[in-house]
């Protein structure tokens, strides 16, 4: 009920090395696309090969590069779902779900748990259609359910919801995180959707250039974000590179800023804060800002801020529309409460 | 009018395809995941006889078939049976001239299969062997079946390097094509005409039927597309 990695892998100019060690839990590795979250789901399941390392799930070893093992895609009962959701598409449902379950020797048990995930999975009326009529969900649900009638030891979903209109995915994301909490062996899931990695994940693996940058408890790494990598893609979008004044104060470049940080700054590069955390009225961290652009969201304002007197460039301030409404100046008092701002570093590996 | 000829061309071209099919799909499966580099060589060699006048093609033949040469010898003085001048000895020229055309077709067919569906196959276990005959091929299929069509019928129009190797032997080695030429060159123009006729049934027939699965196979896809 595991997983641990160690693996590296050259691809051209690209150079893949993942370590990872998960128990009986939900994995996600959130990365930019290109990052090669998607390689290392196939380096598990067995399509691609590592150049080195050991792969092992369950306490079975996979891979070993030291000593010569290497199973077959097939012997390594890994259910690896492709955001294409690769239905067989001369079979219909029920074809499809039985090639899932050939593993099963015994016709009638074969036939028996067939049925039974056709259930679960709300398929029995869907069984004589083909993969190109179904919609996006229903063919989701046919893709999960063939995976987990041949009884996987791990789940790997690359990219499970962006095939589908973004209106579907909420709904379709509930019914699948009912899915992977059943499932109670580790699932490891590649996405780029902060929000749903959020939402579906116990931890979270962010990738950049080929390697695990951050690791750790979701709520951790969306709180402590430790590079800007990792910043970005949990949403932060206010970076700046800084400079050193003392043990807790750094003046943030960009914006041309002095910022008193709640952490020592030690080695840090950069200092972020999310654009939603930012308060009106004065506190630590107060400033005085210029409203350079105020651009509208469906429901929220984004509004473009520059410290008076600074000569740096402006940083997003989101509040939702009511607030702004009665706030609306062009000049206002803004604050960062405690522990709104993180300090970040390139991750020493990458470097 | 004697209909040798006719059940000849059959026969060779019915055999030839058949053996085809599975030679054609078997370098045009393994050539597809080869490397680029012995990928480009080996597709610029199995191109060739396509480009290669008729003539080459029977002079290369003979050149290994022949009597005289080292494998034609060979399998005379071990079986004694000679290679050239028999009916079956067009199914070798025939075999190296279709070849190109079921290799290439059924290489983009291939080429455009989605290496997803072999992956999602083999992580739930299906092997190797069913995951070729029943998700490949259907997928493949058309592809497949136009340059079966095609070989088919460019087999029956094998005329240069089959008179070459098997010669022209009336009710022996006669084919549509090397009788329609005989009959030409000794001004039997009635009988030739007739032949030509054939031809031309065939031809149509073989036609039609590609354009036929083609329009069924079209029906299908959009059916299965119509949600």
């Amino acid at each position: 009920m595991s997983l641990f990695m160690d693996i590296e892998k050259r691809l051209g100019n690209f150079r893949l090395k993942v370590q990872l060690d998960v128990g009986n839990e939900i994995v996600s590795l959130l990365g930019a696309s290109g990052c090669g979250k998607s390689i290392t789901l196939k380096c598990i399941a067995g399509i691609e090969r590592p150049d080195k390392g050991k792969i092992v799930v369950d306490g079975i070893t996979l891979f070993d590069s030291e000593r010569g093992i290497n199973l077959t895609p097939q012997q390594r009962r890994a259910g690896l779902m492709f955001q294409s959701y690769a239905l067989f598409p001369n079979m219909t449902v029920l074809q499809n779900i039985r090639t899932g379950a050939k593993r099963e020797r015994d016709p009638a048990r074969q036939e028996e748990n067939v049925k039974a995930f056709m259930n679960s999975f709300h398929l029995t009326e869907l069984a004589n259609h083909y993969p190109a009529q179904l919609s996006g969900g229903q063919q989701q649900r046919t893709a999960l359910a063939r995976i987990l009638v041949s009884s996987p030891h791990i789940l790997l979903l690359d990219e499970p919801f962006s095939a589908l209109d973004s209106h579907l995915r909420f709904r379709l994301e509930q019914q699948v995180r009912e899915v992977l909490r059943s499932f109670g062996k580790t699932v490891v899931l590649v996405s780029h959707d902060r929000d749903e990695v959020f939402r579906l994940s116990d931890q979270i693996a962010v990738m950049n250039q080929g390697m695990v940058e951050t690791f750790g408890p979701k709520e951790t790494v969306f709180s402590n974000p430790a590079t800007p990598t990792a910043a970005l893609l949990t949403g932060c979008k206010n970076i700046s590179p800084i400079e050193k004044i003392d043990d807790f104060h750094v003046r943030a470049l960009d914006w041309d800023l002095v910022l008193a940080t709640d952490t020592l700054v030690g080695s840090a590069q950069y200092v972020g804060f999310r654009m939603h955390d930012i308060c009106s009225g004065s506190g630590p961290n107060a400033f005085t800002c210029q409203v350079v652009e105020e651009i509208k969201n469906p429901f929220s304002y984004t509004i473009m801020l520059k410290p008076v007197g600074s000569q740096g460039i402006p940083f997003g301030w989101e509040i939702d529309q009511q607030t702004w409404h009665k706030l609306r100046a062009n000049q206002v008092e803004i604050h960062l409460p405690p522990g709104t701002t993180v300090l970040l570093r390139e991750n020493i590996a990458s470097e | 009018m004697d209909l040798f000829p006719l059940w000849n061309s059959l026969r060779i071209a019915g055999i030839s395809t058949f053996v085809i099919f599975f030679i054609g799909i078997f370098a045009a499966y393994y050539i597809a995941k080869a490397p680029r580099l012995i990928k480009g060589v080996l597709d610029v060699i199995l191109t060739l006889p396509l480009v290669l006048p008729p003539t080459v093609v029977g002079y290369l033949l003979l050149r290994v078939l022949g009597p005289k040469r080292t494998v034609g010898a060979w399998f005379f003085s071990v079986f004694g049976i000679k290679l050239t001048m028999t009916w079956w000895s067009a199914i070798f020229a025939t075999i190296v001239v279709i070849f190109p055309l079921m290799y290439r077709t059924a290489r983009g067919a291939f080429e455009s299969f989605d290496e997803t569906l072999a992956y999602s196959g083999q992580s739930i276990g299906l092997s190797n062997t069913y995951i070729f005959w029943r998700i490949r091929m259907p997928y493949c299929r058309q592809g497949i079946l136009a340059g079966t069509v095609l070989a088919f019928a460019r087999a029956l129009g094998e005329y240069g390097a089959t008179s070459m190797i098997a010669g022209y032997t009336p009710g022996r080695t006669a084919t549509i094509s090397t009788t329609v030429y005989q009959l030409w060159r000794t001004n039997d123009d009635n009988l030739a005409f007739r032949w030509v006729l054939v031809n031309l049934v065939i031809s149509f027939v073989v036609l039609l039927a590609v354009n036929m699965l083609e329009k069924n196979a079209g029906k299908t896809s959009r059916r299965k597309g119509a949600a």
